[in-house]
């Protein structure tokens, strides 16, 4: 501690900024320090990780890692990972667009404690939000609804912590929705039904999308919150992160990374794609 | 530096103790001499997780002896698994308490234990155990041995032993009991297949299988006896079932080849196997490892334990059942898994 502070430092560099100039300096940030900050930090943050995982995947070579991918139980659990996330992310959407409707276009009590009820997910530790799960709707459910052991389970898990995900991507482009079209839309006859089809929809399919790709990605690698209620059952309701946690536990972690890549590289080419059909909704909506 | 700020700081208050742990954990990363003096010092404990509240005893007892006095501790608790792979990635480490052996294999195999850390009057073991059964108060579904575990409509909770080290000692319970009482390799097979069939969650810790069976999920929890006696005393509605046959269990415990402060991380591993701290962990739930220790305290007495080492040792075991996706418990997870789904 006592050396840090009297240990003779490197050359200090002057204060960059002289105060009158800041405004220049700024807009020089953005043009070439924004850039190259933004890289620098994406790659210790993101890529550096992502291709350590990917060498670590590959350290034994392709065969291993098909091998690792190609397992029965490995494809089991990512065959029921996948379509619990694709459930999830398609139901929470819907969910995530009525309750984004009901805090933006009505007005009720309590309605700022719903909103904030709403990032709850996101502070519960997953594993509390497991077992709090369990005891609600597992054997000892007092509203008498057992969901654990089953992939209804792993669903439930999955919507509660992926919903913030489909409701704050949506909430806020809601709440910009021109409403002078919606009214200009029905009087000239429009049904209730043809406004939402036509009119909202539309506006909101980029925002609907986005929440349902992160809430995808999110799902993919969920563990702590799905691992208690899914009685993680071999080939029956092992998610694809509990079986990586198996095979860490049992020192085959290049196989481990192998499935991890595979995860990864779903979510990416999700996203991607989701990237694609937003800036289509865009364009047509610009046209 | 963390170093300087707790060798003063040792003995005195609690918020010092507190403040040296800290810097310890930081501190120990960086090789270090010992601090001279008789007393103080800090060891870094690693362990697996359901010793956490023994330890805990075991630490107030010790430093209340000479040799433990103003030692002050930076403690670790995890899957015994994950504890090992995370010493060998650099968790300070000084002594190490896993769940089985194999766990100490991955410290020797990376220099950081001895080779022959199971050189010792108790082969390296600080404490034993038995695989047990807890039941719903009461018994209701009448579960006397391990027969009575594939009776049709008994749903049973093991770990799943790929992810939990430590549940292959329910596995190999399940199959030595079997060949104890007579039967092939294959019909012992057949019954961790049929038991298999019976698990309605495999749970990835035993913390975890404890936490689901006690929020109403199946009607047998297979467990160690010393985890079972702990759930037992803090009151949950349980009882416990000791299987007629079951495995000894045994926990391995050794000092690092280079310990932060040999003198305090030699004397805390004395101590842990002395018979002053044998009796707290028979206190604890644990079956001591000294035989005059044993001999004051009564545990169930199935008719008879079997070791690992009947069934081979752990690393011929590891390897022919654990191995994932060609081991035979991945093998039977396999056939159960294809065979549910084609019907």
């Amino acid at each position: 501690m006592v050396d840090l502070a009297t240990r003779p430092s490197g050359p200090v560099p002057a204060p960059a900024v002289p105060g009158p100039r800041s405004g220049r300096s700024v807009r020089l940030l953005g043009r070439v320090g924004g850039p190259g900050l933004v890289v620098t930090y994406l790659s210790l943050l993101v890529v550096l990780p992502v291709a350590a995982l990917l060498s670590h995947a590959l350290s034994g070579g392709l065969g291993a890692f098909w091998h690792a991918v190609s397992q029965p139980e490995a494809v089991a659990a990512l065959k029921l990972t996948l379509w619990c996330s694709l459930a999830v992310a398609a139901f929470n959407a819907v969910a995530g667009l009525v309750i984004a409707w009901v805090l933006v276009r009505d007005d009720f009590r309590g309605k700022g404690v719903v909103n904030a009820v709403i990032d709850l997910p996101f502070a519960l530790p997953t594993v509390v939000a497991g077992l709090t799960l369990l005891t609600l709707y597992g054997p000892d459910s007092p509203f008498h609804v057992d969901v654990a052991n089953t992939p209804v389970g792993i669903l439930l898990a999955l919507a509660f912590v992926t919903l913030p995900f489909s409701v704050r991507s949506v909430q806020p482009v809601l709440a910009e929705l021109d409403r002078e079209t919606e009214e200009a839309a029905a009087s000239l006859g429009a049904t209730p039904a043809a406004v939402l089809r036509r009119v909202i929809l539309p506006g909101l399919a980029p925002a609907m999308l986005a929440g349902a790709g992160l809430a995808f990605a999110r799902a993919l690698g969920e563990f702590g919150s799905v691992v208690l209620i899914s009685g993680n059952i071999p080939f029956k309701t092992e998610v694809a992160s509990s079986w990586i946690y198996s095979l860490s536990q049992s020192d085959d972690l290049s196989g481990a990374a192998a499935i991890s890549v595979v995860l990864v590289a779903t979510a990416l080419v999700v996203l991607v794609g989701i990237g694609f059909l937003r800036r289509r909704f865009d364009i047509s909506e610009a046209a | 530096m963390p170093h300087l700020s707790h060798a003063t700081v040792s003995r005195k208050t609690r918020v010092a103790t507190v403040a040296a742990l800290l810097g310890a954990s930081l501190a120990a990363a960086v090789a270090m001499p010992s601090v001279a003096g008789a007393a103080g010092g800090t060891v870094n404990l690693v362990a697996y997780s359901t010793p956490k509240p023994a330890y805990a005893a075991l630490i107030t007892a010790f430093e209340a002896t000479p040799a433990g006095q103003g030692v002050t501790f930076a403690q670790s608790y995890g899957a015994s698994g994950s504890q090992a792979t995370s010493v060998v990635d650099g968790l300070p480490a000084d002594v190490v308490n896993f769940s089985l052996a194999p766990d100490m294999q991955k410290l020797v195999k990376a220099g950081l234990v001895s080779s022959r850390w199971d050189d010792t009057p108790t082969k390296g073991m600080v404490t034993d155990s038995i695989v047990t059964f807890i039941v719903r108060k009461g018994n209701p579904k009448h579960i006397t041995n391990w027969a009575s575990l594939v009776k049709s409509g008994v749903r049973v909770i093991t770990p799943n032993p790929f992810s939990s080290g430590s549940a292959k000692w329910n596995i190999m319970a399940a199959y030595g009991a079997e060949l104890a009482q007579g039967k092939s390799k294959a019909e012992a097979r057949n019954y961790v297949k049929e038991l298999l069939a019976h698990t309605t969650s495999q749970p990835t810790s035993a913390s975890n299988a404890l936490e689901e069976f006690l929020s109403g999920e199946g009607d047998v929890l297979i467990d160690y006896e010393d985890d079972a006696l702990y759930a037992q005393r803090k009151g949950e509605p349980i009882s416990i079932v000791t299987p007629p046959n079951t495995i000894l269990i045994q926990n391995p415990i050794a000092v690092t080849t280079s310990p932060s402060d040999p003198t305090a991380a030699k004397a805390f591993e004395a101590f842990l196997l002395s018979t002053a701290g044998q009796k707290i962990w028979a206190e604890q739930g644990y079956r001591p490892v000294l035989a005059n220790v044993a001999s004051q305290f009564r545990f169930a007495t199935p008719k008879k334990i079997f070791t690992i080492a009947s069934l081979g040792g752990w690393t011929k075991v590891d390897s022919t059942f654990f191995t994932p996706g060609t081991g035979t418990v991945a093998t039977i997870e396999q056939s159960l898994g294809v065979s549910t789904a084609g019907g």
